[in-house]
């Protein structure tokens, strides 16, 4: 990409986007670019990062290893859901990754747990959310029991106003009160070390 | 040769055993856990012989072993006399009483031959049958204790050693000693930290072993119900559990157990009535985590059985009296809802135990109850181990918990006993602010008692501590603080100030550069800071090397700001950091600059508060040892108050109060105002009193006052002098001193001081006897009142009858300059009476040497010791071997006339002498 068109690109997104300025966001285009690397396919140009790429950047980059999380979290960076994240795309899910407030936080862990997009995270999504997550228990016993008994408890302590699901202001409620609860179902943010690592990677010229 | 054929007759003689000495070690050693202490002790002693054991061995004599002897023991019940009992192949049976080797007639036998020393001992003892048979009965119904031996052996290689009753350890006597170290380790396996697996298992397989063919004859014949088993380790529990709760237990253990043994359990347990599962059960009910207990080398087994693990636990406590109120952790509902939290912590992936450890959150924290049954469950050591891992969340969460359950004494020591503290020091590390307050909050909490201390400093936490100070923001720029890094710097003070009660952390806080960084946080705006960074640096105080830190301008003004604050705690720590740092002149220089003096007189009003008096009279005590404060106590009338004080007074107040009446009392002017307030009447009241370190400020306030005249008439009303004689029986050497030096002005000032002293029963032997003392000063201080006796002709005889002169005469080797002059002064006072000269000849040539010394003191002294000597010729014969005279002739040189005229009249006597002799030889 051409230096002008970069800054010019560089320039309407910095104005578009919150918590980067101008040449942070230069520095995110360069960097985003450089995860892009060359086109898969010659011909025709990449227009962002597909889901596969996107899955190890995640992984390890940020950290976020679980698989359902990584495609809940494509899902919110591909806001257009055309199957690729874009440049712009990439820099406004970074906003929230990096330096999000915590209001955007728990939007965005919200709808990373909301699988079907009704604004409402059901018992058979946290079900869904927490399979698999007992390891080494017992023969006897059925593993989905536990769970089941997890989700019935944290649904009780979360669900404020008793409607059996989880609503944005139930989750944002709890979280509130306690911010261990932030990526209860899942990690689908990156943690603060890696935050400092990869600003550090990539806003380095900078300094 | 002879080894060598003695060795080869002991290896036959080792083949014809039948009961072998293992088997008899063995049941020594079982007997020997019985001899514990308390009423329910079943023996009083279990002792062999003979200490040497020889290679089979045996320790009986090679002669006896011949007649298959393996030893002999001394055994004294409760109820009959001292037993003798000799152990052969054959049995064992009473013998003569063996008292020396080589004494033929004792090895008799003089009993019937017993199977086993429990036979022999119940049919002599009914007190010892009555304890066992107790015991016995509760285990009864026990199932036939040879299918027990048969899952033992699987068990112990499962989950390590079952708690067993009385009759069970009887039956498998050798494995007491490993019976809570792999308990503790299958705590660790259970919760799926496996790491100590291997261990378990070589431990618990040597121990199953060992399994002797006789055990398993003796016991079988009992009962087999395997319920009443699971019964038995309830009670053993703190919480009751009820039957139902063991079935999930048993469960629980049996599938985490591995299945790969499983299939052995089953070959092996078979021919046994009941489930194996049962001995699972078993074992896991008595897990809760005792490991306190791995300590105990003589587990109470004379205990009965409901005590059994409880009670014997905490005793090798050193600071905190941990004891722990077990049996009412009642089967609550919380109770299984811990249970289940600390299965999905363990078995959970991350995202689980972050919702399990926020779930946990919700638990009672604060009690009691709640607090040991995340233990007891196995909770405790997860939360330490998810310190280990990566994942912050889960460390937030752990912390969040640990720091609230280690208010508890006995978690406390659980989690130092896991090495905890290894991960929580490790985490203040953490580049997470809220991780580091929470790991200094968790430290704080926890290092209360010794052991934690060390380890959080041999851990480098110290170090990281005083880092997190970093945190709190400089007051000058205080844009862009937030409030997490205020957080981090307070619990980091409040860890420190835990920290700081060890002798070597106040050492590495000041290595570490703690003290100014604390100095700065001094100015902190928030009262709770203040208090721990006060409360810090006070206890750091006590050490000189902080100190010198301490004396600062700025730390002194500072702490003299906060002690104005309204906080009664914060005054405490500020007074008793001042008390500590006035030890030194700066600080006491810096004080008043201050206004610091008058500010700790006004406090002397808040009279209620004990706490508080205590630092403030000593801090009071403290600054008045320079002049210039004393001249400005007085005139904010200080004495009088201090006075007032006497009365109705903790002890940790006198003391400094009396100590602070001493240092006024150097100024004779104070003396009289000490009587007039009735000083003088409730000092002498305190004499009473036990507490060594009032009584040693007792001592120098009276010593003080009996140089006035005024005072001195009130001390001998009230009898002072007995009084202070009688302190010299004290046990401390300081004491003792302190009195000595007290009563040289009292039997100088005191009317009739001959005949009081005479009339005192005994006190002239105390003193002479003290003369013997290993301790220099109470040795000088008996000199300085030996003087001061020998001014009284009969008092002088007294003692030269208990033999005062060669005492003295044997410390005049010494070389200490104090000692000179007062032992000087002494043999001088002696000097004056009967034909103490002559018998002082020894002395002589010592004495001076003692010229040699730069004192000036001493000079006079030996002076005027040499010129009473010098009276009589032989004396002065050695004194002129000696070379006296040079050093004499220097000392008329002094300025002091005193030493003048004794050196001149040391030497005119030697003239004489001379002359004397010159005229005799004349006119012979």
């Amino acid at each position: 990409m051409k230096r002008r068109s970069m800054k010019s690109l560089a320039e309407t997104i910095s104005k578009q986007v919150e918590h980067f300025n101008q040449t942070e966001v230069e520095c995110l285009i360069v960097e985003f670019n450089a995860l892009l690397g060359e086109p898969t396919s010659p011909g025709r140009a990449a227009t962002g990062l597909e889901r596969g790429k996107f899955r190890s950047i995640l992984h390890n980059i940020f950290g976020i290893t679980n698989d359902t999380m990584v495609d809940r979290v494509f899902r919110t960076f591909d806001k257009d859901n055309d199957g690729v994240v874009n440049t712009k795309e990439w820099i406004e899910g970074l906003s929230v990754f990096l330096r999000g407030t915590v209001d955007e936080r728990i939007k965005h862990c919200f709808y990373v747990y909301d699988f079907n997009g009704d604004n409402n995270i059901s018992r058979e999504e946290m079900f869904h959310m927490m399979k698999d997550s007992f390891h080494r228990l017992s023969t006897e016993e059925d593993p989905d029991e536990g769970i089941k008994d997890l989700v019935e408890m944290t649904l009780k302590k979360m669900d404020h106003d008793h409607d059996g699901r989880l609503s944005l202001t139930d989750f944002e409620h709890s979280v509130r009160e306690d911010n261990l609860l932030l990526e209860v179902f899942g990690t689908c943010l990156p943690d603060p070390m890696r935050i400092e690592t990869f600003e550090q990677h990539v806003f380095q010229e900078l300094k | 040769m002879d080894n060598q054929l003695l060795s080869q007759c002991l290896k036959e003689i080792d083949g014809q055993v039948g009961l072998d000495p293992a088997a008899v070690r063995n049941e020594v050693e079982l007997l020997k856990l019985l001899c514990s202490e308390g009423e329910k002790r079943v023996l009083k002693s279990v002792r062999y012989t003979s200490d040497y054991v020889f290679p089979n061995g045996c320790r009986t004599p090679p002669w006896r072993q011949a007649l298959n002897e393996i030893c002999y023991l001394v055994i004294e019940p409760c109820d009959t006399e001292t037993l003798h009992i000799t152990c052969s192949t054959a049995g064992y049976f009473l013998n003569g009483g063996i008292k020396q080797e080589g004494e033929e007639s004792g090895y008799e036998r003089t009993s019937d031959t017993y199977e086993d020393l429990e036979a022999l001992l119940k049919s002599t003892s009914p007190h010892f049958a009555e304890n066992t048979n107790k015991q016995e009965s509760a285990v009864q119904e026990l199932p036939s204790t040879q299918e027990i031996q048969h899952v033992k052996s699987v068990d112990a290689k499962e989950q390590g050693q079952p708690k067993l009753t009385m009759q069970d350890v009887l039956s498998t006597r050798y494995k007491n000693n490993f019976e809570l170290f792999p308990l503790w380790r299958t705590l660790e396996y259970r919760c799926g930290f496996g790491k100590a697996k291997e261990n378990t298992f070589s431990l618990s397989e040597s121990s199953g072993e060992e399994k002797s063919g006789k055990i398993q004859k003796r016991t079988t014949g009992m009962g087999a119900k395997p319920k009443v088993k699971a019964g038995f380790s309830v009670s053993s529990l703190p919480g009751c559990m009820s039957s139902r709760k063991i079935e999930a237990e048993k469960k629980k253990l049996s599938e985490s157990s591995g299945e790969e043994k499983s299939g052995k359990i089953q070959n092996r347990t078979t021919g046994m009535g009941a489930k194996p599962k049962v001995k699972a059960g078993f074992s896991v009910s008595s897990l809760p985590g005792r490991m306190s207990s791995r300590k105990i080398k003589t587990p109470a087994v004379a205990v009965p059985v409901d005590a059994f693990s409880e009670t014997s636990d905490e005793s090798s406590e050193e600071e905190e009296p941990a004891r722990r109120q077990d049996s009412n952790t009642a089967e609550t509902p919380e109770y299984y809802l811990i249970q289940k939290l600390v299965k999905y912590l363990t078995h959970g992936n991350q995202m689980v135990t972050v919702l399990t450890l926020y779930h946990m959150m919700d638990l009672n924290l604060m009690q009691e109850a709640c607090q040991l049954a995340i233990w007891d469950l196995g909770g405790l050591q997860v939360l330490i181990n998810l310190l280990d891992t990566v994942e912050y969340k889960c460390k937030i969460g752990s912390l969040r918990i640990l720091r609230i359950i280690s208010h508890n004494v006995h978690i406390r020591r659980a989690i130092v006993d896991m090495r905890g503290l290894k991960g929580i020091v490790k985490t203040l590390d953490s580049p997470i602010k809220q991780l580091k307050a929470l790991a200094a909050e968790t430290i704080a909490n926890v290092a209360r008692f010794h052991k934690a201390r060390r380890n959080v400093r041999r851990y480098d936490g110290i170090t990281k501590l005083v880092k997190l100070l970093d945190y709190f923001p400089n007051l000058a720029k205080m844009t862009g603080y937030q409030e997490n890094d205020v957080d981090v710097a307070l619990y980091g003070a409040l860890a420190l100030w835990s920290c700081s009660k060890s002798t070597k952390n106040k050492e590495a806080i000041c290595k570490a550069g703690g003290i100014p960084q604390l100095g700065r946080l001094l100015k902190s705006p928030d009262e709770n800071m203040r208090i721990a960074v006060v409360g810090t640096l006070q206890e750091c105080a006590s050490e000189e090397s902080c100190r010198m830190a301490i004396q600062t301008k700025d730390m002194i003004k500072d702490l003299l700001k906060n002690l104005r604050s309204d906080n009664d705690e914060l005054q405490i720590h500020c007074a008793s950091a001042i008390f500590k740092c006035a030890e030194d002149k700066q600080t006491r220089d810096l004080v008043p600059m201050y206004k610091g003096l008058q500010l700790l007189v006004s406090l002397l009003s808040k009279a209620d508060n004990k706490e508080l008096l205590a630092a403030v009279t000593g801090a009071i005590w403290k600054c008045s040892i320079s002049m210039e404060n004393m001249a400005k106590f007085q005139d904010y009338n200080t004495m009088e108050t201090l006075v007032g004080l006497l009365i109705d007074q903790p002890e940790e107040v006198l003391v400094n109060v009396v100590g602070a009446l001493g240092e006024f009392a150097q100024i004779p002017a104070n003396k009289t105002t000490i009587l007039k307030c009735g000083g003088i009447r409730s000092l002498m009241k305190l004499l009473k009193k036990t507490n060594q370190m009032l009584l040693v400020n007792i001592s120098k306030v009276v010593g003080a006052c009996a140089t006035d005249m005024d005072c001195m008439a009130i001390i001998d009303e009230l009898d002072g002098v007995r009084l202070v004689w009688s302190l010299l029986k004290n046990s401390s050497a300081d004491v003792q001193s302190s009195a000595a030096w007290a009563l040289c002005p009292c039997i100088m000032n005191a009317k009739d001081s001959g005949d009081l002293v005479h009339s005192l029963l005994g006190a002239l032997d105390l003193v002479v006897e003290l003369l013997e003392s290993t301790n220099n000063e109470v040795v000088v201080s008996m000199c300085a009142v030996i003087a001061k006796i020998a001014i009284v002709k009969e008092n002088m005889a007294i003692l030269a009858d208990l033999g005062v002169i060669q005492l003295l005469t044997k410390l005049a080797s010494t070389t200490d300059d104090k000692l000179r002059r007062h032992l000087a002064d002494a043999v001088c006072q002696c000097c004056m009476w009967g034909d103490n000269r002559t018998a002082f000849g020894e002395a002589v040539a010592p004495l001076v040497r003692f010229l040699k010394s730069k004192d000036e003191a001493v000079l006079q002294s030996t002076a005027l010791a040499l010129f009473e000597l010098s009276w009589n010729p032989h004396n002065i014969i050695t004194m002129h071997e000696r070379g006296v005279v040079k050093p004499l002739i220097e000392c008329m040189h002094s300025r002091n006339e005193t030493l003048q005229d004794a050196a001149a009249g040391c030497v005119r006597n030697m003239r004489m002498m001379a002359n004397a002799n010159r005229d005799a030889r004349l006119y012979k």
